[in-house]
């Protein structure tokens, strides 16, 4: 079963097309199609193992690092596919950053983990990479609590903290698109909320994509929705009609707890 | 705890539990013993025969000939100069192996390949490798040398980083590496810049257990570097070794040397007992950090 990508009210930054993923033999997504915002946050909800993982990491081709794993299909990008062999790996990356679910903040400085991936792209001078940690880590929400201690080790910061700048390393390097994968479902309810709130804030320049078990969350921070089930997109609509009228009988089930 | 409530009559099972657990447990600290007591004798036999001639002399002269008072300082320095050599070609191509197994090799044929040669190597009695130097080196070159030796300890090390290079590599998490290559890192940047530095210590504890490894390998010198009674720092030329000196002057039968050779077996258990507590105690900071 697939549902045609809507209609979106917004310029379309990514276009996902008859796209199939394999791990191995299994047959992961099945024919997927959708469309996604530009200044937009969309998410992708389903019970665990429906493939919304999957799909997120095959849009900055992160499952590539993996041998057996394939995908077949369109992903375009502003209209450029970037699943195309031809297609370049690290500019690819570069514009569509990602946050994964446990924090990882590299075993360096709260600096260093900043400066780690814009030096991949730019040489700055000292004071212009200061000033680009600096703004990273406002736009993350998190300067005010570490600005006296940049130094110190990344590691060092609380769970909540430690997303945050991980989220901060993600917009250094100044990407398009910014994929959260089920990117607070290992904090607690108040780093949560802080996640939530950025995540709001940072689709005034980004396009999100995030993929949560958390209904409410997808409620909360999405203006699009996509409901998965075993590999299949069941339905794709704007936020407020998954979650009050759903055309489908299993996204009724599933929003209203039968089952997941 | 809190208290059991009595069973009415005899809890058979409960009892048998109990006889079990103290049995195994009085085994397994009999065990220990047994192995300590062997540890701290010989530790003890060696540092107070070794103390009498624990002395300036001994780190200022060179091995005497029978009858004369001297010291080790020929073969302190030898040992250095030849297992500092042997760290200084093992090391780098072991971590380069083990990071190809851990980073670049997985599930590859040539990788599994690779980790079975060296588990094959890692068991080799230092002797082969001894004469297996001896055959590739010395019978060409014509004579001993400490080059040959230098090579023979470096061939014994090498398995050791190799191994314990990958395995610090794997604990590094996946979500770290991925990290890294989320950002557009190219992969040899991603090791370089994060996988090393999260697996740092293990990896120099490896480093520092595979010296205290070769610091005492006797077998291949004998065939390699051989000995020489006087001060030499020649790579070309045979060379003094703390092992072989201990070795030769323990089998002879002056008192003088039987008393050097326990000095320089006290030397060396002690700076191996060092190296290796140092390396645990990097070891255990780095998974504190974890």
């Amino acid at each position: 079963m697939t549902s045609l990508p809507l209609p979106l009210k917004a310029a379309t930054k990514l276009q996902v097309r008859d796209l199939n993923f394999y791990y191995g033999e299994f047959h992961a997504l099945k024919n997927i199609s959708l469309d996604i915002g530009t200044n937009m946050v969309t998410a992708f909800i389903g019970p665990s193992g429906c493939g919304k993982s999957t799909l997120l990491r095959t849009i900055n081709r992160m499952y590539e690092l993996y041998p057996g794993q394939r995908a077949t299909g369109e992903i375009l990008l502003d209209g450029k596919n970037v699943l195309s062999p031809r297609a370049d790996l690290f500019r690819l990356r570069a514009r569509v950053g990602m946050v994964f679910q446990k924090p990882t903040p590299f075993p360096m400085s709260i600096y260093e983990n900043i400066a780690f991936g814009v030096r991949l792209y730019e040489k700055l001078s000292r004071s212009d990479m200061d000033d680009r940690v600096e703004w990273a880590l406002q736009q993350a929400a998190l300067w005010g609590e570490v600005k006296a201690k940049l130094g110190q080790s990344g590691m060092s910061l609380s769970g909540g903290q430690q997303q945050r700048l991980c989220i901060a390393r993600a917009i250094a390097v100044k990407p398009e698109v910014v994929l959260l994968d089920e990117p607070a479902s290992a904090l607690d309810p108040i780093s949560t909320l802080k996640i939530e709130e950025l995540i709001y804030e940072l689709k005034k320049n980004y396009t999100l994509v995030i993929v949560t078990h958390n209904m409410q969350q997808a409620a909360r921070v999405s203006d699009y929705t996509a409901f998965m089930y075993l590999g299949d997109m069941i339905e794709f609509a704007d936020t407020n009609s998954i979650f009050t009228n759903p055309s489908n009988k299993q996204t009724e089930d599933y929003i209203t707890g039968r089952y997941g | 705890m809190a208290p059991r409530p009595e069973p009415s009559g005899i809890d058979w099972r409960y009892l048998r539990r109990r006889a079990v657990n103290v049995i195994s447990l009085t085994f397994s600290v009999l065990g220990t013993l047994f192995g300590l007591f062997f540890l701290f004798w010989i530790l003890w036999t060696t540092v107070s025969y070794g103390i009498s001639a624990f002395d300036l002399k001994l780190f200022t002269q060179s091995t005497p000939a029978p009858g004369n008072t001297g010291g080790l300082a020929n073969a302190i320095i030898g040992s250095l100069i030849m297992v500092g050599l042997a760290t200084a070609i093992g090391t780098p191509i072991g971590i380069l192996a083990g990071t190809y197994l851990a980073e670049f090799g997985r599930k590859k044929l040539l990788a599994d390949v690779i980790r079975f040669i060296n588990d094959i190597l890692l068991s080799a009695p230092s002797i082969i490798v001894g004469l297996f130097i001896y055959e590739l080196v010395v019978v060409r070159i014509g004579h001993f040398s400490a080059l040959a030796g230098a090579l023979a300890l470096a061939l014994i090390m090498l398995p050791v980083v190799i191994r314990t290079t990958e395995e610090m590599l794997r604990l590094v998490p996946n979500t770290l590496r991925e990290a890294a290559l989320a950002l557009g890192a190219p992969r040899w940047k991603m090791v370089t810049g994060v996988a090393y530095r999260a697996a740092l210590n293990g990896i120099i504890t490896g480093v520092l257990l595979s010296i205290a490894r070769i610091a005492g390998e006797t077998a291949p010198l004998l065939f390699t570097a051989l000995n020489n009674q006087f001060w030499s720092t020649d790579l070309g030329q045979p060379m003094a070794n703390l092992p072989v000196v201990i070795f030769q002057f323990a089998m002879s039968p002056y008192k003088e040397w039987h008393t050097l050779a326990w000095a320089g077996a006290m030397l060396i258990t002690l700076s191996v007992l060092a190296l290796s507590i140092f390396a645990r105690t990097l070891l255990r900071n780095a998974r504190m950090e974890q």
